[in-house]
């Protein structure tokens, strides 16, 4: 929004007049019922589970419903190492969740595979295979790493176009919303990585620059 | 608790056992010194029963079951020879010369199976199984027949190492997927360079 409709939002806002648009109502509305799917896969599980319960109490966010179906859930925690046996398993639950989907990749294991990265059976990260909204380092983070990485998530919703060329992924009809899930070849998975995905894209420095 | 036997003693009691058995006591220098039985292939499933079935041992419970690979080495030893050496004056003299010995040792791979006795409560008792080498010949025969909780771990060092037992009921890959080609947990293996991410920060 331009910044003279700003200063008369603020304006008029102050004479008891509330203005608002379209897309202003509508991130409002998603950025505050993010509901993400019961998936956990290893210790950063815990503290993912630790962060709904009532002490950290992501309720307040408006994501305490952990959806058990992909197709009802509109975020995906990945919440630890992700195992080159489960990676297709993971690509796929992705696959399945309806637009507009998010991925938050939690913990160093989920980014790059952490301390488990040079084994014969971890995926160096699950940003190979699917686009990740936010990464949280950590080992595993604690919960108010991933609150903060929900809110980096909500900040993010919120300033999303519904139209013009800077407009998100989902609001592209060219553009995927399914990515190809990795098969299991003789030395490892096939391909070892999914360029489209893993390629630089809005400036994001843990992707590959060609 | 019952005490066990010493490994001789152990190694004199089965070949009486077992007859035409050959046990090897490998002995460990750590201060755990617990000392391994490598029992040869051809007789290992009869000395297995009798482990399992003799009165006073009755080790009736297989708790690990692992494999080890070992590299082709080589070792160096200085050794002192008396040889024949011409003189000064030409005559020939007797003298003791140092020369370096090299042994080398083709690699292998090896099962290693820790046995209890919840019965008489002792344990562990070791036994090493030990294939002929790391490439083509790397059978050696399942004990699953006689402990059943070997089964899955026998198809694990099958799936890592490559240790082939046979007789096992069911040998698949148990970790990796069956399309998978490599052992893993082998010291020579290498993963596959699919880090595009190394040219960037190596």
């Amino acid at each position: 929004m331009a910044d003279d409709l700003k200063e008369l939002k603020i304006e008029l806002s102050k004479n008891g007049i509330f203005t608002t648009t379209l897309e202003e109502l509508y991130n409002w509305g998603r950025k505050n019922s993010v509901w993400p799917l019961t998936f956990g896969l290893a210790c950063c599980a815990i503290e993912m589970i630790a962060t709904t319960m009532a002490r950290f109490d992501l309720a307040r966010f408006g994501a305490e419903v952990f959806r058990p179906s992909p197709r009802q859930a509109d975020l995906i925690i990945v919440s630890g190492t992700v195992t080159k046996k489960m990676a297709p398993q993971v690509v796929r639950l992705y696959n399945q969740m309806p637009e507009p989907k998010y991925v938050i990749a939690m913990g160093a294991c989920a980014i790059s595979g952490g301390p488990f990265r040079d084994g014969y059976n971890v995926l160096r990260g699950i940003d190979r295979y699917i686009p990740v909204d936010v990464h949280i380092p950590g080992c595993p983070p604690r919960p108010e790493a991933l609150i903060h990485a929900f809110m980096t998530l909500q900040k993010k919703i919120d300033e999303q176009h519904l139209s013009g060329s800077d407009r998100p992924r989902h609001l592209h009809a060219d553009q995927p919303s399914e990515f190809p899930v990795p098969e299991f070849g003789a030395h490892g998975l096939e391909p070892a990585q999914n360029m489209d995905v893993f390629l630089a894209e809005n400036g994001n420095p843990l992707k590959v620059i060609q | 608790m019952s005490p066990l036997p010493t490994p001789e003693d152990f190694k004199a009691q089965i070949e009486a056992g077992v007859p035409g058995s050959v046990v090897t006591v490998i002995p460990n220098g750590s201060p755990s010194a617990q000392h391994s039985l490598l029992v040869d292939n051809d007789h290992a499933r009869a000395v297995a029963l009798f482990l399992r079935d003799h009165p006073d041992l009755r080790l009736d419970y297989c708790s690990l079951v692992t494999g080890v690979d070992w590299l082709d080495s080589e070792t160096t030893e200085k050794v002192k020879v008396k040889k024949l050496v011409d003189g000064p004056d030409g005559s020939q003299q007797e003298t003791e010369v140092e020369e370096t010995r090299k042994t080398k040792r083709p690699g292998y791979l090896e099962a290693v199976y820790h046995l209890f006795s919840m019965d008489k409560k002792h344990g562990p008792v070791i036994l090493r199984l030990r294939a002929a080498n790391r490439t083509d010949q790397t059978n050696i025969p399942s004990l699953t027949p006689v402990w059943r909780s070997a089964e899955f771990q026998e198809r694990e060092a099958f799936d890592l190492y490559g240790i082939v037992f046979d007789g096992h009921p069911d040998l698949r890959r148990i970790l990796m997927w069956d399309g998978f080609v490599d052992f893993p947990m082998r010291k020579d293996y290498v993963p596959p360079a699919d880090d595009p991410l190394a040219e960037v920060h190596p």
